[in-house]
């Protein structure tokens, strides 16, 4: 097991490098100037030529993907047009925020999403079934930034219960020292500030989580409804177990590996991929970061925001294929 | 039974994992008051400000930043040596108390405010002036780091330039400034009042050099606290600010929350107490709101039609008059901009000091237009091309619809327009080029000066290929010389009527339609009070408080 996790860490480099001339090709060939975006249409041409000069924008794009590639290696992950501040701490509230969000989000689609499916399953073709089927099926096809919306009405501005904006209170701020919100007011012992931080991730990570769940439940669902027909199920239930444990306990370890695929793949997804949901909610996520990025073509920002989160990516789906021995002891890996 | 218990159990223990795991719990949610309630003290006297924004600021250095998100937020930690007044773009003292130009205007004198401190702590005096100053104007400068595209944009580029408007500026003594010029120039001191060209601490710009952006200190009404890059800004009082008894805020807050719609909802949720960037339909919702104010900001912007006036049939005067009058400005302004425009009649905006506003507009009449037309030797018309920007603009916000509908008025007398677009950048480079008959476009001035818009737009000078800001391609001597005398001029009288005049000739000569002054709106809770939305986009909030 250890050799295969060394393996696979080793192949992520590969993946890595194939990566980066992807994304390095692909942001160089979109039209579009960091300098006049940052500049603005009045400055003048002698302006625009020395900011490109200084950015080394006119460099052969073998001789800039070069440079950049040098400087990774050596740990740099390069300066940003815009901000003009290092990318590696600028980046880090940013993927602190967008973790949090996720972790949230997977939460509450995990939880609700494996639930549905199952009990789904267990009654299949009656009312529960069919109804959680059809949110799961509404769930799929919500628009994220629709469903943000509504609940910010509903919740934000009609009952005001929750908070419709940000990480925390505008007002009374806490006090961040690892950007991670829940991590910091644990250790601080602010319980005030925890719930308060909990209450703001409330809204944001069931819009996130919507689709995630829904596709969750519809794959434990369908990945049970074939394990509950496997012989050694029939057996238990001939012995008499309760179909409480039945479900939970003989049947869902077996139907459970192809769903921690599915939550492996979405959580990278979100990791990216929440720009919708960060931009309802203000949530100062990497994926808002990223889209900027790319709307003033801030080449060094787009190219090292994506290559951490598919290292992220990469990983996560390490860790989901490692999951797959501990659920099931017959996957060994060589 | 058996079955029905544990579907029940099951339900339950779906619904309580669920609410676990999505945070805080329902009971802490629906028991307590909302979190607005418990986050603000109650009773008494709001004393903090969130301003809701759709983006972040750039840098906190004004010198080095053209977008309005950093002048909004610097235009309050800075102060400039000269200010523009409330609600137009005439100028009053600031950090400068006085000032006087030799009679050639190449040689400006001014006196400062005295006992100024910057925020941390280091005297505001001409020495401070000169340093700024010579760290904007002079590449050699060791603080010249950066691009300072606003200087060389008003000031004709950087030191050693051809065309570089500055050539000195000495202390004179410890409060008196003394800045010489290489050739007159007329907007000078609207240029000085520019946010970008506020004075920043000399020492504070030694010490963090190129990073200022990030730790800016000025003398201005609210001091900087910090910055959460995409989430907030956070100003504190200027408890030492030079005019006494204000800023009356104790703190302002600028929170980016990027979706309209979201910020409006957190309006109305209580979460921020102002925000700009409102979508349309959301304003009306505002207006019928009690517990909300809606504010336009003065336009300083135009939106025009240009003829091609180097082509034929514009290079006849009474062709463009015809089109000028079969364009019905106020429809395009009800249809197109909720009403949250008026109707342009000169190529600047109201809000500008030289505004004519004697002069009539051409009627919206359709058969005057037609006989018009016909006196111009096309009683049945003509056929011509009709450029559309492809994007939306704050001056056009919908440039097609917009386009169609003067289609339809310009076929009733006759006239065939095709309409045409291209991507941005290249509609940009095309229309300088003068590949258009007719072509929609804009402008947001930048200084508050006459000369910035009708020079730029309107001039001979400019209306050369393959950058040319007059896309009319419109050449008036008369009007040269006009406006020529008035960039030498530092007479502010004199200037307003040679503005007035060029107005007048360019009415008559009607090289544009000029379409609309956009007025961007602005929301807030009704008891703010002392704001003032400035022309410029950029606002002190040194007089805003709570009632």
């Amino acid at each position: 097991m250890f050799a295969y996790t060394v393996r696979r860490l080793i192949m992520l480099i590969p993946v890595l490098i194939g990566m980066s001339i992807l994304v390095f090709s692909i942001i160089h060939l979109i039209p579009g100037d960091p300098a006049k975006t940052l500049l603005g249409e009045k400055a003048s041409p002698e302006v625009l030529e020395k900011m490109r000069e200084d950015l080394g924008l006119n460099d052969p794009l073998l001789v800039q993907y070069k440079n950049y590639m040098v400087n990774l290696l050596q740990g740099d992950l390069g300066t940003s047009i815009k901000t003009k501040r290092s990318i590696s701490e600028e980046i880090k509230p940013y993927l602190a925020a967008t973790v949090e969000l996720t972790f949230f989000a997977m939460l509450f689609a995990v939880i609700v999403g494996v639930n549905a499916g199952i009990i789904a399953a267990w009654k299949q073709n009656s009312w529960f079934d069919y109804i959680a089927m059809l949110i799961a099926l509404i769930g799929v096809s919500m628009p994220v930034f629709w469903l943000g919306l509504m609940e910010q009405y509903i919740f934000a501005q009609k009952l005001q219960w929750l908070p419709s904006i940000g990480r925390d209170s505008i007002l009374n701020p806490i006090n961040s020292i690892t950007n991670f919100y829940i991590i910091d007011t644990v250790i601080q012992g602010d319980f005030d500030g925890l719930k308060q931080i909990l209450k703001h991730l409330i809204l944001p990570s069931i819009a996130l989580g919507t689709i995630p769940m829904a596709i969750i439940a519809r794959m434990t669902r369908s990945s049970m409804l074939e394990v509950m027909k496997a012989d050694y199920i029939r057996t238990a239930r001939a012995k008499g177990v309760a179909q409480f444990f039945l479900v939970y306990k003989h049947a869902l370890k077996n139907a459970f590996i192809p769903v921690l695929t599915v939550v492996g793949l979405q959580t990278g997804l979100l990791l990216g991929g929440a720009v919708l949901t960060e931009t309802i909610f203000a949530w100062p996520g990497v994926g808002k970061y990223l889209y900027d990025a790319i709307s003033v073509r801030d080449y060094p920002v787009i190219q090292s925001g994506i290559l951490m989160i598919a290292t992220i990516f990469v990983i996560i789906n390490l860790i989901v294929d490692l999951l797959y021995s501990a659920i099931d002891p017959r996957i060994r890996y060589q | 039974m058996k079955k029905g218990l544990s579907i029940f159990l099951a339900i339950i223990f779906v619904l309580s994992v669920a609410l676990a795991g999505c945070g805080g719990g329902t009971t802490d949610t629906t028991t307590k008051p909302s979190e607005q309630a418990s986050d603000k003290p109650a009773a008494e006297v709001q004393k903090t400000l969130v301003f809701g924004r759709g983006g972040d600021s750039v840098s906190l250095d004004p010198s080095q930043v053209t977008d309005g998100e950093s002048l909004n937020v610097t235009k309050n930690i800075f102060d400039t040596l000269i200010d523009y007044k409330d609600g137009n773009t005439e100028i009053q003292p600031a950090l400068a108390e006085t000032w006087e130009s030799s009679a050639d205007g190449l040689v400006w004198t001014f006196k400062l405010k005295q006992g100024v401190k910057f925020h941390d702590g280091t005297d505001f005096n001409a020495e401070a002036v000169v340093f700024n100053f010579n760290r904007w104007m002079d590449p050699a400068n060791e603080y010249h780091q950066g691009d300072f595209p606003y200087y060389g944009y008003m000031f004709g580029g950087y030191k050693g330039d051809e065309g570089h408007v500055i050539k000195e500026v000495v202390a004179k003594d410890e409060f008196t400034v003394e800045i010489q010029l290489n050739a007159p120039q007329g907007p000078f001191l609207n240029n000085l009042a520019m946010t970008p060209f506020a004075i920043a601490s000399p020492e504070a710009v030694k010490k963090h050099k190129d990073k200022f952006g990030e730790h800016p200190v000025g003398t201005g009404p609210f001091v900087f606290v910090e910055w959460l890059p995409n989430d907030k800004i956070v100003l504190d009082k200027n408890p030492n600010y030079y005019k006494t008894g204000f800023p009356l805020l104790e703190k302002i807050i600028f929170k980016s929350i990027p979706d309209n719609s979201a910020r409006f909802t957190a309006l109305q949720s209580g979460d921020i107490d102002m925000m700009d960037g409102v979508n349309p339909d959301d304003v009306t919702l505002a207006e019928g709101n009690e517990n909300l104010q809606v504010w336009l900001r003065p336009s300083m912007n135009v939106g025009y039609l240009a003829f091609n006036t180097e082509k034929a049939p514009f290079d006849n005067p009474k062709v463009r008059q015809a089109l000028s009058m079969a364009v019905n400005k106020q429809g395009l302004i009800d249809a197109f901009y909720n009403g949250l425009a008026e109707p342009a009649k000169n190529p600047m905006p109201p809000s500008l000091w030289g505004y004519n506003d004697s002069i009539t507009d051409y009627e919206y009449n359709l058969v005057k237009a037609k006989e018009l037309l016909a006196e111009a030797g096309f009683p049945n018309g003509f056929e011509t091309d009709f450029w559309y920007m492809p994007v939306p603009r704050p001056y056009i916000p919908q440039g097609k619809k917009i386009a169609e509908a003067m289609q339809a008025d310009f076929e009733k007398i006759g006239v065939k327009v095709n309409l045409r677009t291209e991507e941005w950048a290249t509609y940009l480079d095309l229309t300088g080029k003068g590949e258009h008959s007719m072509a929609l476009l804009g402008w947001t001035g930048d200084n508050g000066d006459p000369d910035n818009f009708i020079y730029v737009l309107l001039d001979k000078d400019n209306a050369k290929g393959p950058d040319a800001g007059n896309i009319a391609f419109y050449k008036n001597d008369a009007l040269h010389d006009i406006l020529i005398k008035a960039q030498q001029s530092s007479d502010e009288a004199e200037r307003t009527k040679l503005y007035e005049d060029a107005q007048e000739i360019i009415h008559n000569d009607a090289p544009w339609v000029p379409l609309v002054h956009s007025t961007p709106p602005l929301v807030g809770k009704k008891n703010i009070k002392g704001f003032n939305p400035h022309p410029t986009g950029s606002d002190k909030f040194t007089e805003v408080h709570f009632e």
